[in-house]
């Protein structure tokens, strides 16, 4: 199938983390006998979502739904167990490394904290210049620098500090100065993962404006994950929702937050705190998020949604395409009857 | 009538090589009983350093260097580390932001719960185990008897805090200290966990002093705001106030800064530059070189906290009348 529209397409993306360790880890015994036990936690069960070109899509979800596995799934960090990925129309699951390299100068990646994200031992300069020349082995070093010099300068960190270390800077600078890292070579889909949760509320706005500004001026593609909602709300054109490693809902984001079809959406949704006296009431869901090592059966959110009945037990919901532009993976939705 | 708490004029200093640093300076507030104030500011702005301060928790090199405070008429500051741990953890408890470190790794729930009950009450092991099994329905956690033998990893982050919030419960304290309780949380955890605590506060009898970053979990929670900046209060009052009405400056970024209060897609609101550093807090309103009405005055001299138009309303603003 040629995918026409979407700037990156994600198919049945399935992404398994094995972590049952060693041999001896992984025997046990059973009725007698020793047996093989192996543990996966299923990170991933088959995604499937389209980015469009200059879209910004957010992808939100709590901790464990597989939101930053998904990313770095597409970025080529983790290789799929099954699945496939296009970008344009050039599928980019199963590349080489030497084929995949244009591809990663096209596609950047911002992460969460930028003190682990950034190395202590090399200068800003350096930091900015090594994506810069390893992308472009043609360039000149003076024109690495002033590309640096540019870069810094988008980004609101003064050039003349291109010869600081990484500590010498704020926590917003630094994120500024990750972004820069993730400009400098002028790519088309940028990634940002909870760019803004290590910061203060001051400075994530500063940061937020930035990646905004950027889009603007350079026609970026913004995947955003975060569990900040009203971030999303504020920046992402669309919102995906992801519960254990599966998309439930995914939207525009203004329909999204006037009318979450899906329970879980909804919930989550009551739980953002509001700046307002009125107490919101929020939906209690049952329990907990359960374990991706074991996945429960059907709907994956049956165990804690107020509306599952016998066929979310036993069936799985497949994501459907609503009128209003939405699509849903929720039986009851499905049926007419949520 | 005398409040639950009275902090009066306190002032921290952490005694350092090249000097002693200011890290609160006269910081006054009082809460009642059963009252929920919460202390906002941003990373450095010493909401956290009041927090311990309060309960004499300050390590070396800080101090209280002046200023008083008081808890139900008794002074605190003069207490010696003895008398203090009568009220430490007993009358006064407090919730740490990250459940995993307040929790001991190697101990059952159990143990550490009945720990806490028998260092504040002369009572048998199986009266604390009780106890602790009755805290543990209080903040419904589903079966209790099972997680009493459990070690903190067992459980989920979630689970983890409310957890500690039962330890906090343990010794029927009037006032908790919960220092960003759901800042690791997940937001969906996070609101049942202020719900619990909002609870709590009313049926427990409790007091609540909320610590955190976030104006709006602030502001679902608490009765009155204090805002914090650079070791000072910038304003305080009623939350419903300081929410809708915000006079100083810096409390009227923090609130246009937050995403959701605008037209989605449009530029947020930012406060130019960043917090001060303490050893260089700048001459006369701290928060002057980052403020867009600034005017000379602000450059030379500190603006006194002062009540402006009703009669709970503190703000710190040499323009604002």
């Amino acid at each position: 199938m040629k995918n026409t529209n979407g700037l990156l397409t994600v198919k049945n993306l399935v992404k398994h983390f094995d972590i049952s360790g060693g041999l001896l880890d992984q025997l046990a015994i059973e009725k007698g006998h020793i047996v093989r036990k192996r543990t996966t936690v299923k990170a991933l069960n088959t995604v499937s979502l389209s980015i469009l070109p200059r879209e910004n899509l957010g992808v939100v979800g709590e901790s464990g739904c597989g939101k930053s596995t998904l990313a770095r799934a597409i970025l080529g960090l983790y290789p799929p167990n099954s699945g496939e990925i296009y970008y344009k129309d050039k599928r980019i699951d199963n590349l080489t490394a030497k084929e995949m390299l244009p591809y990663r100068k096209r596609m950047q990646m911002i992460f969460q904290d930028p003190y682990a994200s950034l190395n202590p031992r090399m200068t800003v300069k350096k930091t900015l210049e090594e994506p810069a020349f390893f992308h472009n082995k043609s360039i000149t070093a003076q024109d690495a620098e002033d590309k640096v010099a540019e870069v810094m300068q988008q980004v609101g960190v003064d050039p003349q500090w291109a010869s600081r270390y990484p500590h010498e800077f704020s926590g917003g600078q630094r994120q500024r100065i990750s972004i820069a890292r993730a400009l400098i070579v002028d790519p088309e889909f940028v990634v940002a993962d909870e760019p803004v949760s290590a910061l203060d509320v001051s400075i994530q706005a500063q940061i937020l404006n930035l990646l905004m500004d950027a889009q603007e001026k350079r026609g970026l593609t913004y995947m955003l994950i975060t569990h900040d909602l009203s971030v999303v709300e504020h920046v992402s054109t669309r919102v995906a929702v992801m519960y254990l490693g599966t998309i439930c809902e995914m939207a525009p984001t203004k329909q999204l937050f006037e009318s979450p079809r899906h329970p879980y959406t909804q919930a989550l949704l009551t739980a953002i705190p509001k700046l307002s006296r009125k107490k919101t009431k929020h939906i209690k869901l049952k329990g907990e998020v359960p374990t991706p090592i074991n996945l429960p059966s059907g709907c994956i959110f049956h165990g804690r949604c107020l509306y599952a009945n016998k066929r979310c037990i036993n069936e799985i919901p497949r994501l459907i395409r609503m009128d209003s532009g939405a699509t849903v993976a929720c039986h009851g939705v499905e049926e007419g009857r949520l | 009538m005398s409040h639950l708490l009275e902090v009066k004029d306190l002032e921290v200093k952490f005694a350092l090589r090249f000097g002693d640093l200011t890290a609160i300076d006269g910081v006054s507030f009082t809460l009642d009983k059963r009252e929920r104030l919460g202390i906002v500011g941003e990373s450095g702005a010493g909401k956290s350093v009041t927090g311990f301060a309060i309960i004499n928790l300050l390590s070396k090199p800080g101090y209280i260097s002046a200023g008083k405070i008081l808890f139900e008429g008794q002074e605190l500051n003069q207490f010696s580390e003895e008398e203090i741990r009568k009220i430490r953890g007993n009358r006064i408890s407090m919730i740490f932001q990250d459940p995993m470190m307040t929790l001991n790794p190697v101990l059952t729930i159990s143990t550490q719960m009945v720990e806490t009950v028998l260092a504040h009450h002369n009572m048998s092991k199986s009266d604390a185990l009780d106890l602790a099994l009755e805290k543990l329905k209080k903040v419904y956690i589903p079966s209790p008897e099972k997680r009493l033998d459990q070690y903190p990893h067992e459980c989920s982050g979630g689970m983890r805090q409310r957890i500690v919030i039962a330890i906090a419960l343990l010794t029927n304290p009037s006032l908790i200290i919960a220092d960003e309780p759901s800042t690791a949380l997940d937001v969906t955890i996070q609101a049942g966990i202020m719900d619990l605590l909002l609870e709590l506060c009313e049926t427990e009898d409790m007091g609540l002093i909320l610590i955190t970053h976030d104006l709006a979990v602030v502001s679902e929670v608490t009765e009155k705001i204090v805002v914090m900046y650079a070791g000072k209060i910038v304003e305080a009052g009623s939350t419903e106030a300081i929410i809708h009405d915000p006079k100083h400056p810096y409390t009227q970024g923090l609130i246009k800064a937050l995403p959701g209060s605008l037209q989605p897609g449009s530029r947020l609101y930012q406060i130019p530059g960043m917090m001060p550093n303490l050893t260089s807090i700048p001459r006369g309103c701290a928060f002057h070189p980052r403020c867009t009405i600034s005017d000379t005055i602000c450059r030379k001299e500190a603006p006194p906290l002062i009540s402006v138009s009703d009669h709970d309303r503190m703000v710190a603003c040499h323009l604002v009348k």
